[in-house]
């Protein structure tokens, strides 16, 4: 069966809140509108149509567009060698998400580290804990308003953090220009 | 027979050689340095390959690396120190006894390098005293050996026995 097919079946089941697939440059996108049945969704794909492998979990942060979050999960199967997205999204004021590590084991430290760099919970986590900066860093440094060069924080013998100088940097590649000079990275600090 | 006897001559001299405390206690150090490989990125892949046979960093008597701060004297931070680790280097240079010297090996222990971000320490020197800076990312091999004869020559001209000053208040070497 290809990607597409399967697609159609996760469509099919999920009529009222699945839609697409859309496709760009051969990969299917389906989007879930609600996302308080992903795990759902995602429980028919691996049990139903043998999408047995979670490859990753991200989370994109849409600034002041509302829904704010968006969560994004790569999946693939192991028995028909087929690959598919779901992007579902979720308000700043909700912030949560069911957990699919249910589903896929592998989904508890993607969905640690979505926690940790966003700040997006996951409700029936089995450990929701920060997976790379300490445990009581009070900010989640991925999202759109952490400035790059970071902030200070101080937890007395674990650790601390100063904001980086940003003089002559970040370098930053302004996609989309015409040639190779334009698209060539520049500084480009936040708001200068 | 030859007309000038410079330096050393066991047969006038017997087994005897004279020279300054401060100076013989300078040549024993300079010459048995025991780091202690920090190694937290890709500069440790050059560390180790100036420890393997190409390189060998035993021709400078550096290559006892024993991955114990109690018997070492020189730390050699090799690689990206992010500030969950911080204190842990911190902690571990504490644990080394003195007399100790730092060597911050590659671009991201002496400036943060190219992480200019909000989980990298901007240099290790904002912790620890550094005695040989070391550009590079990552250094070749040779350049962590001439760091190191680098350090060599600072800790020969040191003073050792009389006036040794504790080790924040030694000024550092860019290699």
């Amino acid at each position: 069966m290809s990607a597409k097919q399967l697609a159609k079946k996760l469509e099919q089941q999920f009529k009222e809140i699945v839609s697409g697939p859309m496709e760009f440059r051969g990969e299917l996108t389906l989007c879930v509108s609600n996302a308080s049945r992903i795990a759902e969704v995602c429980q028919f794909a691996k049990s139903e149509l043998g999408f047995d492998y979670l490859v990753d979990l991200t989370t994109i942060d849409n600034d002041d567009e509302t829904p704010r979050w968006t969560a994004v999960y790569h999946i693939y199967g192991y028995g028909h060698f087929r690959h598919l997205r779901l992007k579902t999204s979720v308000s700043e004021e909700v912030s949560e998400l069911p957990t699919v590590s249910s589903v896929w084991r592998t989904a508890n430290w993607h969905e640690r580290e979505a926690y940790d760099m966003m700040g997006i919970r996951f409700a029936g986590h089995p450990d929701l804990r920060r997976i790379l900066m300490w445990e009581g860093y009070p900010y989640f440094p991925l999202r759109k308003d952490f400035p790059l060069a970071g902030k200070p924080s101080e937890m007395p013998d674990v650790a601390f953090s100063d904001p980086a100088p940003l003089e002559g940097g970040p370098f930053v590649t302004m996609a989309g220009g015409k040639d190779s000079t334009e698209r060539e990275p520049r500084v480009r600090n936040p708001g200068g | 027979m030859s007309s000038t006897e410079i330096g050393y001559n066991s047969k006038i001299e017997g087994d005897a050689i004279h020279t300054r405390l401060d100076a013989a206690v300078g040549w024993f150090r300079k010459n048995s340095l025991w780091p202690m490989p920090m190694g937290l990125a890709c500069c440790a892949i050059e560390l180790m390959a100036a420890g393997a046979s190409r390189f060998d960093i035993s021709r400078f008597g550096a290559e006892v690396m024993r991955f114990s701060p109690r018997q070492s004297d020189l730390m050699i931070v090799a690689g990206t120190v992010t500030y969950k680790m911080a204190l842990a280097v911190r902690r571990i240079y504490e644990q080394m006894p003195e007399p100790k010297w730092v060597i911050a090996m590659g671009a991201c222990a002496s400036t943060g390098g190219m992480y200019r971000s909000y989980a990298v320490l901007q240099g290790v020197d904002r912790m620890l005293p550094v005695d040989v800076y070391i550009s590079g990312c990552p250094p070749r091999p040779e350049a962590l050996l001439e760091g190191l004869m680098r350090l060599q020559g600072k800790i020969e001209r040191e003073p050792h026995v009389k006036d040794a000053k504790p080790a924040r208040a030694r000024e550092a070497v860019v290699a």
